[in-house]
This record gives structure tokens, C-alpha cells and sequence, in this order.
């Protein structure tokens, strides 16, 4: 079992479950809330859902590769999630997330070796009015340019000393 | 109902496809993914190739006729320009992300995408792009080659509905979508049983038989050898069908000249070791029902087959808490492989080291039971080399065999003697039969009033019956597909179930189904054809009970004492562990 994912957590995993009364059909809603403990769904995760639920655990590794909200690697801290919906990408979102992908020297779907960061894409936050749109956590940055990137990772470089 | 298609008007029932309709009408609407198993009741509509589209009179955009219901007065066209131009834009587009080696390819001849792309004349690919690689995975009975997987998703139907095994879904998503086992494992690191129905399924040449054809040749070429052959029931009649014999044909006495016209030294017969089968099996049956009947606690019973290794492997990957359920007794190939290497190589004077013993089944999963440690003395396999039937019919093209022409030979004593019951192992309900033949005549020690047990046949997935020894009823059950198995093994598992034996086969229709066997891709119809075929190759035996069979009492005399006796125990018998 990996560091991350003890009794504890596993325990907890199977309580989501129980309280969804180990229904196969809400599985996805399962997935959210397990995904929830610890940023991400390591196998071990995967495994105690679809034990729980009585279903192939290549189904469930299944959903959690399709949909992109989930991820199979830890997150970072901070994670970053470039919007490459159709207002942003038009307004320059490629740029962006080069530029993201050369300042962290990770590549989409990485996350940094200090595990300060984790980048991603995702496809509209419904922000369009403020295109080109990056989320870092809970923080929405719009009307973002290049030059101002180094800036905004400094803030959580800084906040984390 | 009524609908034109292609101007021709048929009635139809409410809820029918275009595709289901078009068909019952006799017009052929090409497809990569639909398969419909009617008998089995099982179809895989994912709508996912696109290449049954039609043209539907009123309809702006062309429907899948897959997914597209029928509705009253609909007038459908299957081959407007504007419907083979969409499947044609729709099968370069597929081309264009598959390797273009059809010559080297081992589905060369044997692939629906190949032979749609014909029917569509395809002479060009337009579009150029990104191609999907992916590691191949080896298997030792079966190879992913996920660089052809066309997305129809059969396998993944084959593995989760019909099979209930879930090794095999649909991950990822986009360009990267593809159909794999959880967290990307080898499938030998997965919970796949080898059934092989994926292979049986796929249109393309991502999944296959790992082949070993090549083994076969070496062993035939080396002098220091003595090779001998030994050919699984359901082989003899599916076999001719690479050779333009009609599904079912019974081509036992050509493939027996065949094989020795490839260099066999010794052609025998699978028959000869399922009648040993019996004779240990049924023995550990009637040893259980009479533990029980003292009022013996723990006896476990029912007693399930052990013949089938993809159900053996399901039991140990599975349900291992139900692992003393299954009979001890090898499965036909090993007891053949056991009997070989030391009875026969006894009598033939020559060491187990010089003797390598190759089979001919209808499995893939058989490829994976040969190589399982358990079946090893020292460092030497009892069986060495096991084939699918589809390549002994390339091993006989390949050695330039007029197969059609060849006359009829018959099998080498000893091993080659059998009877109508070995026959029958090849089908769903065929080893209950033959066990129950023998079992009734050595508990009541009288003969059966009659030989055929008609209540024990047919298709359905489970069945059951009860068959009175005397006074005394012995229910049975039969099961095949391993989906059907899945519901038998939680009726065990509920305390519920009040049968003496069950027959699995982890195939439908059984051994006539394998995974190794010509490629069904779905046409259940075929398979009944394979099984009406071995009931009557049953019915002209002249002996037709296990243990009647002369080689059979011969080797009990001269070799192995009692069934289920020490020695039979050495060499018949094994065990099995959680997996």
C-alpha cells in the first residue's frame, strides 16, 4: 500500500461506498467523493470501489481514465488547470500552457518534482468573458498573458516558504 | 409493420433494427462491431464503427442501421452513392490508423476489416495522421496487438457479459481510447482465464493465439525425437472448415492421415484420455456420494468438472473458497500428456527426455494449462506443445497437404482406442453424459436400460436434471459460458444448491466454441452444427461407455490398479491453489 493510502483512507472509501449502499450505478459519484481524500485515486482506491461495488476493477479504471476531472497521479499543492475551451483558445490558451509547461518543466499531466505544482487541461469553466482563464486550486486568474506567469507562481513559491 | 428496404417491402415487428430487418430480408448490410449471439441471447450494438449507415428516406443525416429502429413506412436504401461514400470515408479513416501489413499478418485471409475493405474497394488511404502504438502483450496463450484494434468493443462485450470475467474495458478516452485491462497490466497480470472468446470474436488481428507452430516443425525435424500427436473431440469437426467442408462436417479420418503426412510418429486420440477422465471422475463422484450418504459432514458436494482450464482458472483467480468443489482429476490433455510420458513410454522403450508429446485443442487456454508447473516432472512438461486447431489447419497448408483429397486414416493403438462417450467431451453436457454412463453401471452394477440421456443435452446456459441410479436420484447440473458458471457458483455459495455434480465449460457450446477453434466471430448456429455433429459420431461408436473401453481396462490391469488408486492418483490427479 503506498504512503498516501492507508487503513484509514480505505476505511473511508468504503463508508462513501456504504453510503451510496454500494450501488454500481452511482459510481461515478463515488469516484468525486473518494477522489476527494486525497486529490487523487491511487489503485488501491480503485480496487476497494470495485470490490465494494461487485464490479470489474478494469470498469472502474475504466471511468477514471475516461473522465478527465479524475486522475490516477498525485496532484500538486497547487494545482493548475488551463482552460482550452473554445473563448481561451482562440485568446491565446496554447501560449499559456506553453509557457506554464516551461517555467514548471513539466509537461501536461505532471506534476513537479517539489510537488508544489500539477498542470491540466480542462474544457470551459465558464468564464469566457474573462478568456484566456487559468484556475490555480480555488483561484480563478482571467485575462491572463504571459508575462504575468512568472509573477503569479512566485506568490505560491513564496507563500509555501 | 411494414418498411421498403432497397425496394423491396417486409413486414417487421415493432422495435426491430434496420440491420436485423435488412438481414431477415436476405440483404447484407456490412459491419466491424455488431455481433448478435441469438441463440445465447446476447448483442453488442455499440454503434461504435459506423460502417452499417443507410440512407432513410425524410432523414437528414445517415442512421447507423444497428442502432436505428424501424418505424412504420420507412423506406431504407443500403447502397446509394451517398451511403458507400460514408462507409468508405469511414473505413479509410479506420485505415488510416491501422498498420498496413495484411501480408504478414496472422488474421491474413481471417479478417473482417480486410474483407469489408474489399467489399468497399478500398484503393487508396486518403488520410494521413497520428498512429496508436502500444506495447504488445504476450500472453502464453494469448497476444494483444492493441496497434489493430479497431474500437468495436466485442471483446470487452465477450469478457464482461458473456463470460463475466471483467479483465478486458474500454480505457481512456479520444485518440488514446482504447480496450485494455485495469492500470494497463499485461493480460497475464490481469484476471483474464485465457477463455479466449476475445480471440473467438475479434474482426481484426489484435487479438490471437500465441503460436506455437514453429515448436511443432522443430520437433517433427529433430531424429532424436518421437513426436506424437493427440487431437481434442471438437477439432474433428470444426477443422474442415478451412478446407470448404460445411460448418459440422467430421473430418476425423483425413486429419488422422494428415497428421501422420506431416511426420507424427504416433497419432492418438484426446477421446482415449476423457474416457480415463471418466473413469477417475466419476469414481471421486461416487466416493463423495456415498461419503455424504454415510452422513458425513463437509462432503463437498456438488462436484464440479475440471476439464475446462479457463474454468479452472476462474475458480482459482475467482472463487478459490470453492476450490475443493472441483474434481481432482486432470483434465483430458494432461492425463493424456501424464499417461504418455510414463505407460506408453514404457512399452515404446524410450525415455519421457525423447518423447515430446504435442496436442491439438480447440483452446487457447489449454497453451497456458501445458506450461503450469503442476504438469512438470523435473524440468520436463508432460504435454510439450499445444495447438490450437486453427493452426494445425495452417500447419497442414503449410506443408502443402491436399487435405481434401486425403483418404481416411484411423488412430494408433493404444491411446488412439475410444468411444462414443470420449466423443461427446467436446460438447456443452457431453462429459456429465459420459460420466453418468459409467457412474449409473458402476453403482448399480447393472448396464444402462438406455445410453442416450436427452435430458442432459442442448443449448440452454444452465440446465438440470435428475437421473435415478436405481432408487437413488443424482441431481445434475450443466453450465457453460462462464457467465451461466458465475450464477452456478453463487447458488453454491448461497447453501441453496442441492445438486451431486455440475458440468462447466467456460465456453458457450463448450469445447466446440474454444477459443482455438475456426473463428465464430458470433454465429452461434455454427456451433450447433459442431455438436449435432459429435452426438452422431457418438451414436456409430460401437462402444459408447468409458469404461468399456478395452485400452482403458488394459491400462487400469497393466498399469494403474484401481481409479483413483495411488498410482492413478500420481499420475491423473492434482490440486489447486488461490491464484
Amino acid at each position: 500500500m503506498s504512503d498516501n493510502c492507508n487503513k484509514k483512507i480505505t476505511d473511508r472509501v468504503r463508508e462513501i461506498c456504504a453510503s451510496h449502499h454500494n450501488n454500481s450505478g452511482e459510481l461515478i459519484m463515488i469516484l468525486h467523493e473518494a477522489q476527494s481524500l486525497l486529490g487523487y485515486l491511487p489503485q488501491e482506491i480503485q480496487e476497494v470501489v470495485a470490490e465494494q461495488l461487485e464490479i470489474p476493477i478494469a470498469q472502474v479504471y475504466g471511468v477514471v481514465t475516461f473522465y478527465s476531472y479524475f486522475s490516477i497521479e498525485p496532484k500538486g499543492r497547487f494545482p493548475i488547470s488551463v482552460c482550452m475551451g473554445t473563448a481561451c483558445y482562440v485568446r491565446g490558451a496554447e501560449k499559456i500552457l506553453e509557457e506554464l509547461e516551461r517555467q514548471l518543466e513539466i509537461k501536461v499531466g505532471e506534476t513537479t518534482s517539489d510537488g508544489l505544482f500539477s498542470l491540466n487541461c480542462l474544457r470551459c469553466v465558464g468564464a469566457c468573458g474573462l478568456a484566456p482563464v487559468v484556475t490555480i486550486g480555488d483561484k480563478v486568474y482571467g485575462r491572463l498573458t504571459t508575462d504575468k506567469i512568472r509573477d503569479i507562481l512566485a506568490d505560491y513559491y513564496i507563500r509555501e516558504q | 409493420m411494414k418498411i421498403t428496404i432497397d425496394n423491396k417491402i417486409i413486414e417487421v415487428e415493432k422495435g426491430t433494427t434496420i440491420l436485423t430487418a435488412a438481414t431477415e430480408a436476405g440483404i447484407k448490410i456490412p459491419t466491424l462491431c455488431h455481433m448478435h449471439l441469438h441463440e445465447l441471447n446476447y448483442e453488442n450494438q455499440p454503434g461504435a464503427c459506423r460502417i452499417c449507415v443507410v440512407e432513410v428516406e425524410g432523414r437528414k443525416n445517415l442512421a447507423p442501421s444497428c442502432k436505428t429502429e424501424c418505424t412504420d413506412g420507412m423506406v431504407i436504401k443500403t447502397h446509394t452513392p451517398r451511403v458507400l461514400n460514408a462507409r468508405r470515408t469511414v473505413m479509410e479513416l479506420i485505415l488510416s490508423n491501422h498498420p498496413n501489413e495484411c501480408l504478414t499478418c496472422s488474421k491474413n485471409g481471417y479478417c473482417d476489416l480486410q474483407s469489408v475493405a474489399h467489399d468497399l474497394c478500398i484503393r487508396k488511404i486518403s488520410y494521413k495522421g497520428e498512429m496508436s502504438h502500444f506495447k504488445p502483450d504476450i500472453s502464453p496463450s494469448i497476444i494483444r496487438d492493441m496497434d489493430k484494434c479497431i474500437a468495436c468493443r466485442r471483446c470487452e462485450e465477450a469478457c464482461n457479459t458473456i463470460q463475466s470475467v471483467g479483465a478486458l474495458s474500454a480505457i481512456n478516452r479520444g485518440f488514446n481510447a482504447v480496450v485494455g485491462t485495469a492500470f494497463c497490466k499485461d493480460i497475464s497480470g490481469s484476471n483474464c482465464t485465457y477463455c479466449g472468446q476475445c480471440v473467438a470474436i475479434c474482426p481484426t488481428g489484435a487479438l490471437r493465439e500465441h503460436p506455437h507452430i514453429d515448436e511443432v516443425l522443430e520437433a517433427l525435424a529433430d531424429p532424436t525425437k518421437t513426436v506424437i500427436v493427440q487431437t481434442a473431440p471438437a477439432v474433428r469437426v470444426a477443422l474442415g472448415k478451412d478446407f470448404g467442408y460445411k460448418p459440422g462436417t467430421d473430418v476425423t479420418g483425413k486429419m488422422i492421415t494428415a497428421l501422420r503426412q506431416l511426420g507424427f510418429d504416433k497419432v492418438f486420440d484426446t477421446d482415449f484420455a476423457a474416457d480415463l477422465t471418466i473413469m477417475e471422475e466419476g469414481t471421486e463422484l461416487l466416493n463423495r456420494i456415498t461419503l455424504a450418504n454415510c452422513g458425513i459432514k463437509n462432503v463437498s458436494l456438488p462436484l464440479l468438472t475440471s476439464c475446462c482450464p479457463a474454468w479452472v482458472n476462474y475458480m482459482e483467480q475467482h472463487h478459490s473458497e470453492l476450490l475443493p468443489h472441483l474434481s481432482t482429476a486432470r483434465s483430458p490433455q494432461q492425463m493424456f500428456g501424464s499417461i504418455a510420458k510414463s505407460y506408453l513410454a514404457e512399452k515404446m522403450g524410450i525415455s519421457r527426455k525423447n518423447m515430446v508429446v504435442v496436442s491439438v485443442m480447440p483452446c487457447v487456454a489449454k497453451k497456458y494449462e501445458c506450461k503450469k508447473p503442476e504438469f512438470f516432472v523435473g524440468d520436463n512438461p508432460d504435454v510439450d506443445i499445444s495447438i490450437t486447431t486453427r493452426e494445425l489447419a495452417h500447419l497442414i497448408h503449410y506443408a502443402n497437404i491436399e487435405f481434401n483429397k486425403l483418404e481416411d486414416g484411423v488412430f494408433d493403438d493404444p491411446m488412439g482406442t475410444s468411444t462414443g462417450a470420449g466423443v461427446i467431451f467436446g460438447t456443452t453436457g457431453g462429459v456429465i453424459e459420459a460420466a453418468t454412463r459409467t457412474a449409473y453401471e458402476l453403482y448399480t452394477k447393472e448396464p444402462l436400460p438406455r445410453i442416450n440421456f436427452e435430458e442432459l443435452r442442448g443449448f440452454d446456459g444452465i440446465r438440470t436434471a435428475t437421473i435415478y441410479f436405481h432408487e437413488t436420484p443424482i441431481k445434475i447440473g450443466i453450465a457453460h459460458g462462464l457467465a451461466n458458471a458465475k450464477k452456478i457458483v453463487e447458488w453454491i455459495k448461497s447453501g441453496k444448491c442441492n445438486l451431486h455434480a455440475i458440468e462447466v465449460m467456460a465456453c458457450p457450446g463448450g469445447c466446440i466454441g474454444g477459443g482455438g477453434q475456426p473463428y465464430h466471430r458470433g454465429h452461434i448456429e455454427v456451433l450447433q452444427k459442431r455438436q449435432t455433429a459429435l452426438y452422431s459420431a457418438d451414436a456409430n461408436c460401437k462402444i459408447r461407455k468409458s469404461h468399456e473401453n478395452p485400452a482403458i481396462k488394459a491400462l487400469y490391469a497393466e498399469y494403474l490398479g484401481k481409479p483413483c488408486g495411488p498410482t492413478a492418483h500420481r499420475l491423473l490427479h492434482t490440486h489447486y491453489s488461490k491464484k
